[in-house]
C-alpha cells in the first residue's frame, strides 16, 4: 500500500471525547451511504475504518488511566461496531444493486423463433391404428398381423367369398400376375381372422390393424390403399351381446359417452350379421342441421356378426363348442370424423404439412 | 329397390297414418336399409303443356338457349287469351307440338325448390320444362322429356294440354328407395318388401296380401309351346335352368297402351314406361320379383330349348350389342338352334316384342343364380332380371306370375289366351333342417321362448314340425328364402324379427392378453426416435414402375430388382410392389420439394415384398368343408412372398435450420447415418459402420451398418448424384433403409446392463497422421482393444487435413478415457496405456503422432 499516510493525530485524547467519537461516526455513515460505487465505498472505508478517527480514539485508550479504560473501550467498542455494520451493509447493497443490473443486462427478446431443428410428427393414420389398437390390449387382446400380399384362400375362400361374388371380380381386387397364382393385395384385413384362427388355440381375441387395397382411383373420398382396424374373439359361449359390448367400448373410446344402435345386415363372414350406428357425438341428436350426421343424430359404424361357422370349420375350430364374433372399422373414416381430415388424398400424398400438425397425439 | 308407398298400402296394411319415414323406419328395423326418401314434398301446378313455338338463340358460351311459347290449357297465361306461356329452357330435345311436362310459378320440386317466375337469358320465364331428374323420377337429366316417348305415342295422343302431370307420372306420392343385401333376393319385389313391413309391425293376422298367391290361375297341360330343357355343362352340378312356365296370348292390340296405374307404379319404381307387354312383364316382376320374358310369337320357328352356348356363337343383345357366347353361357334357342336370348340376363333382338306384335309368348323361368351371376358378369350386363336371379328368385311362383301378366295382356290389350300352358318343371322340394331351438339364445343372447322362436319361424314362411319333445324341431324354409340353410340363419331370422334392438350390451372379459409383442413394441420405439430427430413420418402407396431399379441405378443382379407384378394395376405406370420403401418414399419427397417446401427430414415403415427368385408364387386354393391339411397351409404360406418391415429415411436442405442465429447447416450422408444409429441406440442395438457401394446410394458416401455379427441392417449416406437427377430431385438429398425385422430380432433379449466404474477418469488426446485410405473406425477399433480394458472409451473428436500434412494424408485426433473400476489410476499407468495404444496404431496403419 502506497500513498501518502493521513497525517498522524497526536495522541492527546481529544478523539475520545464523546462527542468527537459521536461525529466521527457519523461521518464514516454519511460517507459510505454516500458511496456510489465500490471504489468510492473503498475509500470510505480507508478513511473511516482501516484509518480516521474512531480508528485513532481506539488507539488513544491505551494512553488512559487504567481506571477510565474500561468505559472508553466500551464506548469506542460500540462506534467500531456501528462503523463496521453500516459499511457491510453498504457493500451488500451495492452487490445487490450489481447483480440486478447485470441480469437486466443479459435480459434477451424471448419472442424470437427458437427452432434451430425441424419438428418430427407422426402419422395420424398410424397414431389412430395405434390408440385403437391401444384400447383393445387395455381389454386383455393382443394384436395380429398378416401379409399384404395374400393369398386368395385366406383373403376370400375360407371367409366364404365364394368364386362368384363380386368382390373376387378384377373391377375390386388387385391380383397378383398370373392372376389365377392364388394371389391378391389383401381387400381387407379380415384373412387376419383367418390366420389367427389357424394359428391361435381358443380362446382368442385379437386386433388387426393394417393396410387394405381395393382398385379405386384417388378421388377427395377414395384411395385405393386405405387402412382399417378388425377385432376379432373366439371363445365359448359368445353371444351378439358381447359384441355389442365389445363395439359399444370401442366407440365409447373413440367417441365419447353415446349410444349406439343395431340392425341386421348380410355379410359373407358373419351370421347372423349386424350393422351398428353409434349417436352423434357432437349434437347427439339436436341439430337438424348437424354437418356431422347430416341431421340423422345417428353416424354409421360398420358392419359386424357373429363369426359365421363356415370360417370356423375352414380352419378347424369345433362350431359346436366356440363361437365368436367380429367387426371392423375404417381408420380414415376415424379421422373424417374426429379430425375433420375432409380429403382422402390428404392422407396419402405425404405431404409434411399434413402429419405435421399432429405431432405425436390424435 | 324403389317402393312407391300407395302400392305397398295395398299389399300390406300400414300403420295408422303411417309416412314413407315412418314406413322406412320399419323397414329398417327388419334389416333393410334406407337409401332416399322421394317424393312426397312435390306440389303443383305441375302440367302437361304442348310446345307452340321455339326460337334458338346461341349464347355466348356456345351453348343454346330456347325461348318456347307452351299452351298449358287454364293455367297461367292462357291461350285462350291470347297469350301463351312464355318459358326459357336450355334443352334442345324436344320440336314445336310436342307435349312436355311444364312446372308453373308457385310449384314445389324435390327438395324444397319453389318455382317462380323469372328473368332468365333477358326474358321472363313463367316456370321451367322439366327432365327428369329435375321430377325425381331417376337421374337423366340429358334433356326434358317428351312424353311422346316417355309414356309411348298411344298414351300421348290422349293428353290435353294442362292436364294434370303429377298424377299422370305418379309424382305426388312417396317412393322409397330401399338397398337390399345379397343374401335377401326376396326383398326385389312388392311382395317382399310387403312381407318384412309386416314382420316388423309384429306379422298380425290378414294383414299382408300375398300376391304371389293367383287362386285362378289354371293348372298346366301338355297343350302349350313345347320347351325343352338341356344342360351339357351343370355348374357344380347344378342345372341352368330347372323350371320353365311358357303362356301364349294371341291377338294382342298393338296400339293398346298400358293402364296408366300400371305406368305410373313403373315410373315410380323408376322403369320406363314401354309398350304394353313389356309394361305387363315388368309390372309383375316388380309385384312378385319373377323376372319374365315376352318373345314376338311369330319369330319362333321351333320349340324352345335352353341350353348352353357353343363356342363362337353369336347374340346380339336387345341393348344392340353382338356378343361372343360362352360355353357356360346358357341360352334359350330356338329350336336349339338359333339363339334367342341370354338365360335370365337379357333377349335378343331377333324375337324383341315390337310395335307390330300381336301373338305373345310370355317365359317365365327359374334359373341358376351362379350360372346368371357368371353370365351377367362376363358380358358386363346387369339387368333388372339378372340381378334378381343371381340374389335367388322363389322357383314356385313362375305359373302365378306367369298367369298375373297374361291376365293382364288380355285385359288390357284384347288378346286371347291361349288353352295351352306348359310348365316344364325340375324343381326338387329342399330337405327340412334339424333346428335346434336353443341355438338362437345361445347365439343371440336374448332368452327366447322356444314358442316365440317357432312363432317367428313360421311367421317367415317356415313349415315347422315339432315333435314336443327335446330340443330339436324340422324346419322347411319357404321357397323364397334359399339364403336360409343353417343354424345361424335361422337365429339371425329370430333376433330380426323379435328386434336387434333387444340384444343387451355385455363386454367380453378376455384373462390372458400378452401385450403388444416385442415387434409391434419396436416399430413404436423407432417411430418415436425418429420423431425425436425431427423426422416427419408419411405413408406412400408400394406401387413401383416398370424401370424403377434403372432409375434407382441397381446393377442387372441385384436382387431388389425382382419384384412382384400386379395383374391390373391401376396405372401402368405403376405395375410392381415397391422392394425397398425408399422406392417410393422419394415421390413423396419429391412432391413436397413442388410445394415449396425446402428443408425436410421425412420417413415411412412399411411393408416391402421380396419375391424369392425362381419361386412361382402360386398359392394352391384348397376347399373349406375341413381344414386345410398342414403341408397345404405351408404351401400358401410358401408362396405368399416374403414381407419384411423394413424404414425408410430422406434428408434434403438444411438438417439444422438457417434462422437469426446464423446460417443453417446443410443435411450430409451423416445425418441420415446418424438417424439410423439413433434408431439402434434406441433399442440398445450395437452396429458397426462399414464403407460399401450400393444403389441408390453415392459410392464414396453410402455406409453399410450392420449388427456385430455382421447381419445386414440396411444402408446409410448420400444418394447418388444421376440417381438425384433422374428423380427429380434436389442435389445432396440423404437417405438411409434399413430392415425392422433384423433390428426387432436383434433387440428382444433384455437389455444386460454392463458394470461402470464410479471411479475419477483420466483424460488424454492423441493425434495421429495416417494415409487417407485408413478409415475411422479402423483406427478407433485399433486404438479401443490396443489401449485395454481400462479404456473407457476411444473417440475420434477432429480430423484435419491441410498444408502441415503431406498429400495423401490426414490427421485423426482422439479422446481416450481411462478408468478403473476400483482405484485412480496414476499419470504413469495412463500414459503407458496411451503409448501402447499409439504405437500400436503406428505397426498397424504406419501411424505418426502429431
Ligand atoms: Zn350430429
Amino acid at each position: 500500500m502506497s500513498g501518502p499516510r493521513p497525517p498522524s493525530l497526536p495522541v492527546d485524547g481529544s478523539a475520545l471525547e464523546p462527542r468527537a467519537l459521536d461525529a466521527a461516526v457519523h461521518a464514516a455513515l454519511t460517507a459510505f451511504a454516500e458511496a456510489g460505487d465500490f471504489e468510492g465505498l473503498k475509500a470510505a472505508r480507508l478513511a473511516h475504518l482501516d484509518k480516521g478517527p474512531v480508528a485513532q480514539a481506539r488507539r488513544e485508550i491505551g494512553a488512559l488511566a487504567a481506571e477510565a479504560k474500561a468505559e472508553a473501550g466500551k464506548r469506542v467498542g460500540e462506534a467500531m461496531d456501528a462503523v463496521r455494520a453500516a459499511y457491510l451493509g453498504r457493500v451488500e447493497a451495492l452487490e445487490a444493486e450489481r447483480d440486478a443490473r447485470i441480469l437486466i443486462e443479459e435480459g434477451v427478446d424471448v419472442t424470437v423463433p427458437t427452432g434451430r431443428r425441424p419438428l418430427g410428427a407422426r402419422h395420424p393414420v398410424e397414431l389412430t391404428m395405434q390408440r385403437l389398437t391401444d384400447v383393445f390390449v387395455a381389454m386383455g387382446w393382443e394384436v395380429a398381423e398378416g401379409p399384404e400380399v395374400e393369398s386368395e384362400w385366406m383373403n376370400f375362400d375360407a371367409l366364404n367369398i365364394g368364386k362368384d361374388h363380386p368382390a373376387r371380380q378384377m373391377q375390386d381386387t388387385f391380383f397378383v400376375d398370373p392372376p389365377d397364382g392364388g394371389l391378391v393385395l389383401r381387400t381387407h384385413t379380415s384373412p387376419v381372422q383367418i390366420r389367427s384362427m389357424l394359428t391361435r388355440t381358443p380362446p382368442i381375441y385379437v386386433v388387426a390393424p393394417g393396410k387394405v387395397f381395393r382398385t379405386d382411383d384417388l378421388d377427395a373420398t377414395h384411395t385405393p390403399v386405405f387402412h382399417q382396424i378388425e377385432a376379432l374373439a373366439i371363445d365359448t359361449g359368445l353371444t351378439m351381446a358381447h359384441l355389442r359390448g365389445a363395439i359399444d367400448h370401442f366407440v365409447r373410446a373413440m367417441f365419447g359417452d353415446v349410444k349406439t344402435r343395431v340392425r341386421a345386415s348380410y355379410f359373407p363372414f358373419t351370421e347372423p350379421s349386424m350393422e351398428t350406428d353409434f349417436q352423434c357425438f357432437v349434437c347427439r341428436g339436436a341439430d337438424d342441421s348437424c354437418r356431422m350426421c347430416g341431421g340423422s343424430g345417428w353416424i354409421e359404424l360398420g358392419g359386424s356378426g357373429m363369426v359365421n361357422r363356415k370360417l370356423l370349420i375352414a380352419t378347424g375350430i369345433d362350431p359346436d363348442i366356440y363361437s365368436g364374433f367380429a367387426f371392423g372399422f375404417g381408420i380414415e373414416r376415424a379421422l373424417q370424423l374426429r379430425n375433420g381430415v375432409g380429403d382422402m388424398r390428404d392422407i396419402v400424398e405425404g405431404d409434411v404439412r399434413f402429419s405435421g400438425q399432429f405431432g405425436m397425439a390424435v | 329397390m324403389r317402393v312407391p308407398l300407395s302400392w305397398l298400402a295395398e299389399l300390406v296394411d300400414l300403420a295408422p297414418a303411417a309416412r314413407g319415414a315412418d314406413v322406412a323406419q320399419s323397414l329398417v328395423s327388419v334389416g333393410l336399409e334406407e337409401e332416399a326418401l322421394h317424393g312426397g314434398d312435390i306440389t303443383g301446378p305441375i302440367v302437361v303443356g304442348r310446345v307452340l313455338t321455339v326460337e334458338e338463340q346461341i349464347q355466348r358460351n356456345g351453348k343454346p338457349i330456347r325461348f318456347c311459347a307452351v299452351d298449358v290449357g287454364d293455367h297461367g297465361q292462357r291461350l285462350t287469351d291470347g297469350i301463351a306461356q312464355q318459358i326459357v329452357c336450355g334443352a334442345t330435345n324436344f320440336d314445336v307440338g310436342d307435349l312436355v311436362v311444364v312446372v308453373l310459378p308457385g310449384a314445389v320440386l324435390p327438395g324444397g325448390f319453389m318455382i317462380s317466375a323469372r328473368k332468365t337469358y333477358g326474358r321472363m320465364s313463367n316456370g321451367m320444362i322439366c327432365a327428369e331428374d329435375e321430377l325425381g323420377l331417376g337421374e337423366d337429366h340429358s334433356g326434358i322429356i317428351v312424353l311422346s316417348r316417355y309414356l309411348g305415342q298411344s298414351a300421348a295422343a290422349a293428353l290435353t294440354p294442362g292436364d294434370d302431370a303429377i298424377e299422370l307420372l305418379g309424382l305426388g306420392g312417396e317412393v322409397l328407395e330401399l338397398s337390399v343385401t345379397p343374401d335377401r333376393g326376396y326383398c326385389f319385389s312388392m311382395r317382399g318388401i310387403a312381407r318384412e313391413y309386416w314382420h316388423s309391425q309384429g306379422s298380425p293376422a290378414g294383414a299382408f296380401r300375398d300376391p304371389g298367391i293367383v287362386p285362378d290361375n289354371p293348372p298346366a297341360n301338355l297343350n302349350g309351346y313345347a320347351v325343352h330343357l338341356t344342360d351339357g355343362t351343370m355348374i357344380d352340378g347344378v342345372r341352368g335352368c330347372d323350371r320353365y312356365v311358357a303362356r301364349i296370348v294371341h291377338g294382342i292390340d298393338p296400339n293398346a297402351p298400358s293402364p296408366s296405374w300400371v305406368q305410373s307404379r313403373l315410373t315410380q319404381a323408376g322403369m320406363r314406361p314401354i309398350s304394353l307387354a313389356v309394361d305387363v312383364t315388368n309390372y309383375v316382376m316388380l309385384l312378385v320379383g319373377q323376372p319374365l320374358h315376352a318373345f314376338d310369337l311369330d319369330t319362333l320357328s321351333g320349340s324352345i330349348t335352353v341350353r348352353r352356348a357353343r363356342p363362337d356363337e353369336r347374340l346380339t343383345t336387345l341393348d344392340g350389342v353382338e356378343r361372343v357366347l360362352h360355353p357356360d353361357d346358357l341360352l334359350i334357342t330356338d329350336g336349339g338352334k338359333i339363339p334367342l336370348a341370354l338365360a335370365g340376363v337379357m333377349g335378343g333382338a331377333t324375337s324383341e316384342v315390337t310395335e307390330t306384335t300381336t301373338n305373345v309368348l310370355i317365359e317365365a323361368a327359374h334359373f341358376d343364380p351362379v350360372s346368371v351371376a357368371r353370365t351377367s358378369r362376363r358380358h358386363r350386363l346387369v339387368s333388372e332380371a339378372s340381378k334378381r336371379f343371381e340374389r335367388g328368385v322363389d322357383p314356385r311362383v313362375a305359373d302365378d306370375a306367369a298367369h298375373l301378366a297374361v291376365d293382364l295382356l288380355v285385359r288390357y290389350g284384347g288378346g286371347t289366351v291361349d288353352a295351352g300352358a306348359t310348365d316344364v318343371d325340375l324343381t326338387t322340394s329342399r330337405a327340412a333342417y334339424p333346428l335346434d331351438v336353443t341355438l338362437p339364445g345361445r347365439l343371440v343372447g336374448v332368452d327366447y321362448p322356444r314358442a316365440r322362436v317357432l312363432d317367428i319361424l313360421r311367421q317367415l314362411g317356415c313349415t315347422v314340425d315339432d315333435p314336443g319333445l327335446g330340443d330339436t324341431v324340422t324346419v322347411l324354409p319357404p321357397t323364397w328364402r334359399p339364403d336360409l340353410v343353417d343354424g345361424p340363419d335361422f337365429a339371425e331370422e329370430v333376433a330380426r324379427i323379435d328386434g336387434y334392438d333387444r340384444i343387451p350390451s355385455v363386454l367380453p372379459t378376455p384373462s390372458d392378453g400378452r401385450g403388444l409383442t416385442h415387434g409391434q413394441s419396436v416399430r413404436r420405439i423407432v417411430a418415436d426416435a425418429l420423431v425425436g430427430r425431427g423426422f416427419t413420418e408419411v405413408l406412400t402407396y408400394p406401387f413401383v414402375a416398370d424401370d424403377f431399379a434403372d432409375t434407382l441405378g441397381m446393377p442387372p443382379e441385384d436382387p431388389r430388382r425382382s419384384a412382384i407384378r400386379l395383374a391390373n394395376p391401376l396405372s401402368d405406370n405403376a405395375p410392381l410392389m415397391r422392394t425397398s420403401v425408399l422406392d417410393t418414399l422419394v415421390d413423396a419427397l419429391r412432391r413436397n420439394v413442388s410445394r415449396g417446401q425446402r428443408d425436410l427430414a421425412m420417413f415411412e415403415l412399411g411393408l416391402v415384398t421380396r419375391p424369392s427368385p425362381g419361386s412361382s408364387h402360386t398359392a394352391p386354393v384348397p376347399g373349406v368343408s375341413r381344414r386345410p391339411a398342414e403341408a397345404t397351409i405351408a404351401s400358401i404360406d410358401a408362396a405368399v412372398p416374403a414381407q419384411p418391415r423394413h424404414l425408410a429415411l430422406a434428408l434434403a436442405g438444411d438438417a439444422e435450420l438457417a434462422g437469426w442465429w446464423g446460417p443453417g447447416r446443410a443435411a450430409a450422408w451423416s445425418d441420415a447415418l446418424d438417424a439410423v444409429q439413433a434408431v439402434a441406440a434406441a433399442l440398445s442395438v450395437p452396429v458397426t459402420v462399414e464403407a460399401t457401394e450400393q444403389a441408390p446410394w453415392h459410392p464414396g458416401r453410402c455406409a453399410r451398418i450392420s449388427l456385430v455379427d455382421g447381419t445386414l441392417v440396411g444402408h446409410a449416406g448420400e444418394l447418388h448424384p444421376a440417381v438425384l437427377t433422374r428423380l427429380g430431385l434436389p442435389a445432396r438429398v440423404c437417405a438411409a433403409e434399413i430392415d425392422v425385422d433384423v433390428i426387432t430380432a436383434a433387440s428382444a433379449e433384455p437389455v444386460r446392463l454392463a458394470a461402470f466404474s464410479t471411479q475419477p477418469v483420466a483424460l488424454t488426446d492423441v493425434a495421429l497422421t495416417v494415409q487417407e485410405s485408413v478409415t475411422a473406425a479402423a483406427m478407433q477399433a485399433c486404438l479401443a482393444q490396443a489401449a485395454g480394458p481400462l479404456a473407457e472409451s476411444v473417440v475420434l473428436f477432429d480430423v484435419y487435413r491441410g498444408e502441415q500434412l503431406e498429400a495423401g494424408q490426414k490427421s485423426l485426433a482422439f479422446r481416450l478415457a481411462f478408468r478403473a473400476p476400483d482405484r485412480t489410476l496414476t499419470t504413469e499407468e495412463v500414459s503407458r496405456l496411451r503409448d501402447g495404444a499409439v504405437a500400436a496404431a503406428a505397426e498397424r496403419f504406419g501411424a505418426a503422432q502429431r
